[in-house]
């Protein structure tokens, strides 16, 4: 007995629908064809130079490079403290950049580059705050100062939580794409403001050591080697990194697309075992 | 818009004289936390009357968090939000009139609240001036970006948590600044406290830019 719906019952199977979710056009520049894995090409051809790169940074950070005059042994502190800003920062622009764009553009690219920029600088952050403090505590005698920079990338820490906190709500691709771009628009006059408003007082973190307006770094030789070394080995992590969580967004996205896809089927299919087909005419 | 504006604020204030939520609730829980503060710094040890300024700003921020809960739960039961989207009104007009409304009842609160520091901490109010414009800014800024923030919260189920976690951080730099212009007031020495009344006052200018762009789009979405 064939009714015109017969088809349609058997048309979409699981596996259909895994391969039509993997291969639809979404815009997915950095990921042309997502198989299920976080890794790429560029990611792997990435973490093999990451491997010995890390490992160089390690050994001039910890080995190679002299000890300071007035901070001794503890200045190696430095070569994982700033690095670590400079990421936090770059996922930081990235993030906001990517949210202005998706406003423009409205694809999901750039929602995801801004959700996953969003997520690592958080923990970039967080990391700055550790590592901070545990800088802080043999230099200036203390964990933790209320002074202008550290008291800006505390709130900024509290803002990108509430960031990921919008992001985490359950809604629709679009929604959420929307409602997390606008509330990632509105931290930048906000940071700013911060920023500006806690610089007003007496600052105890110590002056920029590279970007002076004399441009005269105040240090020099392999410590100022080691540090700049320190800026791109970081970068490069930071891409490494920014590579495997937008695929892990991606796939997440398609799984959660395919999970009610499947449901939607499933329940279609028990609707035609009671009896009952779309458009009301029992088979 | 603007008309839209009178009309919501209107409604908003309204249905307050009728139910009387903040006045019979909003208001005593602003004294009750003056009292609390008092509990927990011992007042003979001359620490309220240091940190008047602080707790004063604190107090009102809460009691904000509170106001801008209170407008949105106001639009959450029968259907009242999809009766809003559809009422015809320009979304840039309701940001505006929910702003008034809630900057209206802040603003009565934080007169109660001041009467309160001045009996409670005897603090003196020196520097009225600044003191009030202070108030202004403050609450144009507390209201703004609370009435953003909320209409973002208020589909949701989480809102009661979200809303806090998303608007306190970001009135961080209003308290800073508030505080530190009522501090300037309350010693006497106005000139300091100018440029954070400024400050603010951008602050509050961004966030109502802001609102009136992005009301509409943030108010569609469920």
């Amino acid at each position: 007995m064939t009714t015109p719906t017969e088809p349609r019952r058997s048309s979409i199977r699981p596996s259909d629908v895994v391969t039509d979710a993997t291969s639809a056009p979404t815009p997915s520049a950095a990921a042309p064809s997502v198989r299920a894995t976080s890794g790429s090409r560029t990611t792997r051809v990435l973490g093999i130079v990451l491997v010995p790169a890390l490992a160089l940074w390690a050994y001039l950070a910890l080995l190679g490079s002299p000890a300071d005059v007035n901070q001794g042994e503890v200045v190696r502190l430095l070569y994982v403290h700033v690095p670590i800003v400079v990421i936090a920062y770059a996922a930081c622009v990235l993030s906001a950049v990517a949210s202005a764009v998706w406003l423009w553009k409205r694809t999901q690219w750039w929602d995801l580059v801004a959700a996953s920029a969003a997520e690592i600088a958080t923990v970039m952050v967080a990391a700055t705050l550790v590592v901070g403090s545990i800088y802080g505590k043999p230099t200036w005698g203390v964990f933790w100062t209320w002074d202008a920079r550290l008291t800006a990338t505390a709130m900024l820490m509290l803002l990108l939580l509430g960031y990921l906190a919008v992001r985490g709500i359950p809604a629709s691709v679009e929604v959420r794409g929307r409602r997390s771009a606008i509330v990632a628009m509105l931290f930048i006059p906000n940071i700013v403001i911060v920023n500006q408003s806690v610089v007003w007082w007496r600052s105890l973190h110590q002056d920029p050591t590279l970007f002076r307006l004399s441009l005269s770094p105040s240090i020099e030789g392999l410590m100022l080697f080691t540090l700049v070394y320190s800026f791109a080995v970081g970068l490069l992590f930071f891409v490494w990194l920014l590579i495997h969580r937008f695929r892990v967004a991606y796939l997440q996205d398609q799984v959660d697309a395919v999970g009610l896809d499947l449901a939607l089927e499933e329940r279609r299919e028990q609707g035609w075992d009671d009896g009952w087909a779309p458009g009301g005419a029992p088979s | 818009m603007l008309r839209d504006a009178w009309l919501m604020a209107g409604k908003d204030l309204r249905l307050e004289w009728r139910s009387r939520v903040v006045l019979n609730q909003i208001a005593p829980l602003a004294l009750l936390f003056l009292v609390l503060f008092a509990f927990g710094l011992d007042p003979d040890k001359g620490l309220l009357d240091k940190a008047t300024p602080g707790l004063y700003w604190v107090a009102v921020l809460f009691c904000g968090l509170l106001a801008v809960q209170r407008s949105f739960a106001l639009e959450s039961t029968d259907g009242n939000r999809d009766a809003l989207r559809m009422s015809g009104l320009e979304p840039g007009g309701i940001f505006l009139g929910k702003f008034s409304a809630i900057a209206a009842q802040l603003l009565a609160l934080e007169a109660l609240l001041l009467a309160g520091v001045a009996i409670l901490y005897s603090a003196r109010l020196d520097g009225f001036g600044l003191l009030a414009l202070t108030c202004v800014v403050a609450t144009a800024a507390i209201a703004a970006a609370g009435t953003l923030y909320g209409v973002l919260a208020a589909g949701l189920r989480v809102r009661e948590t979200l809303l806090p976690l998303l608007l306190l951080p970001v009135l961080a730099p209003v308290l800073l600044g508030s505080t530190r212009a009522f501090e300037a007031a309350l010693s006497g020495t106005t000139t300091d406290g100018w440029p954070w009344v400024g400050l603010i006052a951008i602050f509050a200018l961004v966030y109502v830019g802001a609102g009136i762009a992005a009301f509409g789009s943030l108010m569609e979405e469920t």
